[in-house]
């Protein structure tokens, strides 16, 4: 922020402008928080939703895909049947990180939309002390508590059905959340380009998250995918963080340039969404 | 452009001796905006709308809830307070959305069109309000099409059309200027009023023809109207009433629709 004796010499009428400095420089510091604030206030109104889908996808896969199907798929190739790991332990860091991705397919797409257009309380944040990429800021900080509580949950289920052979597992939690928020961050710039939503919100969940969620070694490695197919993996964030939490939550066998490799490219694809949509927010409220 | 949330594409601009880039969170917390299209948030209950509004201003908790319930008071919504804001009549919203933009104890009220679309009890409630708060002190900047709202409203106008500026000054001090002290309606029936128009010229300071009735402008309407029986014409109605910003307006802007 530009100090205040740049501009003393307009001739400014000291009060006055006292009073505003002093009153607009908490929000300078802490307005993400403030729409962080707002954006909990708003999911509280639909918390069961919330703690539901984090109890309950979690059971229903872990339980489905990881007994139900690891049974099968253990049957056939043995205790050790991938990476020298059970299928369920091969499968459960894949599915910690799908629960990030839903919850950012989900909070990072309507609630943008609903915010510029079908109810635009980004108007009137606007219209106070907050500035546009505050409110960029404060709902990547909301959906980052809901993502961490999702994961979190999601974890604790990991450890009751003994798919953490590791003992550094939690940080599959922490690589989740990672993964989450990079997809999100450029699911939310792209939903805030969309002045109308014709169907395009849907076709993201079928024609980029279901396809990306099959092609990104989740319930098979990506080595056993036809090479002209693998490319999808490399640039899927949910392939990246998959194999890094697997590193954490099995010690899943990986060169460690590999690993920074995963990190480097969703903390990357997490700037430039953030940043993508800072911008395309403010210049949408500040027409 | 001084809520400071438009960029200007020229000139100079200040708001409280700011320059709105730069200082744009600095004039917005001292400004309150009350928009032409309400942007309460739907997914909250009224009261909390407020709540979190006053939040966005770095304002603590515990004020912003003692300000709240004021503000509810004030708005006459206090019994609204958990009700969901889908459930409010508009000219509830209204002062809702008025409420609202008075959290942070704003210097300036920026409304836009204040009162469009309310039933006529919910305007006079309005105005009620906005009244009081010229009253306590709170400046008022807004825009209309009404000019009753206007003239119950304003100590200063500033006549635009096209984006030019027409005319400023107080309502009487505009009605003295661009309009005379009273106005004489008379109908003649639309086929006739054409006819009678050629007959009665010169009367009063001005006369203005329009299809379904003649606006005879004058110091007393009712010397016009006793020249016209006079002169043997016989309007089918006839009014005499006072000069209105509205006739200023129209005067400043011309007739023709503009869209």
């Amino acid at each position: 922020m530009s100090t205040l004796s740049d501009n003393t010499s307009d001739g400014i009428r000291s009060d006055a402008l006292a009073a505003a400095v002093a009153q607009a420089a908490r929000t300078r510091r802490y307005g993400s928080w403030y729409v962080a604030e707002h954006r909990f206030r708003v999911m509280r109104s639909y918390a069961q939703t919330v703690l539901f889908t984090a109890i309950g996808s979690p059971l229903v896969y872990l339980y489905a895909m990881g007994v139900g199907l690891a049974s099968l798929v253990d049957g056939n190739l043995g205790d050790n049947a991938v990476n020298g790991v059970s299928y369920l332990a091969f499968l459960a860091p894949a599915l910690l990180a799908s629960s990030a991705i839903a919850v950012a397919s989900e909070e990072f797409t309507y609630p943008i939309m609903l915010g510029f257009k079908w109810n635009p309380t980004f108007f009137g944040m606007n219209a106070s002390s907050i500035q546009p990429g505050q409110i960029i800021n404060g709902i990547v900080i909301s959906v980052a508590a809901r993502m961490l509580l999702t994961c979190a949950i999601f974890y604790v289920f990991m450890l009751v059905f003994g798919a953490v052979p590791g003992p550094f597992g939690f940080v599959a939690v922490l690589v989740a959340l990672l993964t989450g928020l990079a997809f999100g961050a450029l699911v939310m710039a792209y939903t805030a380009t969309l002045k109308d939503d014709t169907g395009q919100l849907a076709m993201v969940q079928r024609f980029v998250i279901l396809p990306m969620t099959l092609f990104s070694g989740t319930f098979f490695p990506l080595d056993v995918l036809p090479p002209y197919l693998q490319w999808i993996g490399w640039i899927s964030p949910l392939w990246h963080g998959t194999e890094l939490a697997r590193v954490f939550a099995y010690g899943m066998p990986e060169p460690i340039w590999l690993s920074l490799v995963h990190v480097l490219y969703l903390a990357a694809l997490l700037a430039v969404g953030w940043i993508w949509a800072r911008h395309l927010t403010a210049e949408r409220l500040n027409k | 452009m001084i809520g400071a949330v438009s960029t200007r594409t020229s000139g100079d601009l200040t708001v409280l001796g700011l320059d709105p880039n730069r200082y744009g969170p600095e004039i917005r917390s001292q400004v309150g905006v009350v928009p032409q299209e309400n942007n309460l948030d739907m997914e909250l209950k009224v009261r909390e709308n407020l709540l979190v509004y006053g939040r966005y201003f770095g304002l603590p908790r515990a004020r912003v809830a003692r300000r709240a319930d004021e503000l509810l008071e004030f708005a006459q919504l206090a019994d609204k307070a958990s009700a969901k804001v889908d459930d409010l009549s508009g000219g509830m919203k209204r002062r809702l959305t008025i409420a609202r933009a008075l959290i942070n104890d704003p210097r300036i009220l920026l409304l836009d069109e204040p009162t469009t679309g309310l039933d006529p009890q919910a305007r006079h409630i309005l105005w009620d309000r906005l009244f009081r708060l010229k009253e306590q002190g709170t400046t008022l900047l807004l825009t209309t099409h009404y000019m009753d709202e206007a003239e119950q409203l304003c100590d200063r106008l500033v006549v635009v059309d096209k984006g030019r500026i027409m005319a400023e000054g107080s309502p009487a001090d505009l009605i003295r200027r661009y309009s005379s002290r009273e106005v004489l309606e008379v109908r003649f029936g639309s086929t006739q009023n054409a006819e009678v128009a050629g007959r009665i010229e010169g009367y009063g300071e001005r006369v203005d023809v329009l299809p379904d009735r003649i606006l005879v402008y004058s110091d007393s309407g009712e010397n016009e109207l006793e020249r016209m029986t006079a002169a043997g014409l016989h309007p089918i109605t006839s009014l005499v009433r006072r000069s209105s910003l509205e006739d200023v307006f129209l005067r400043l802007t011309g007739r023709n629709l503009i869209e």
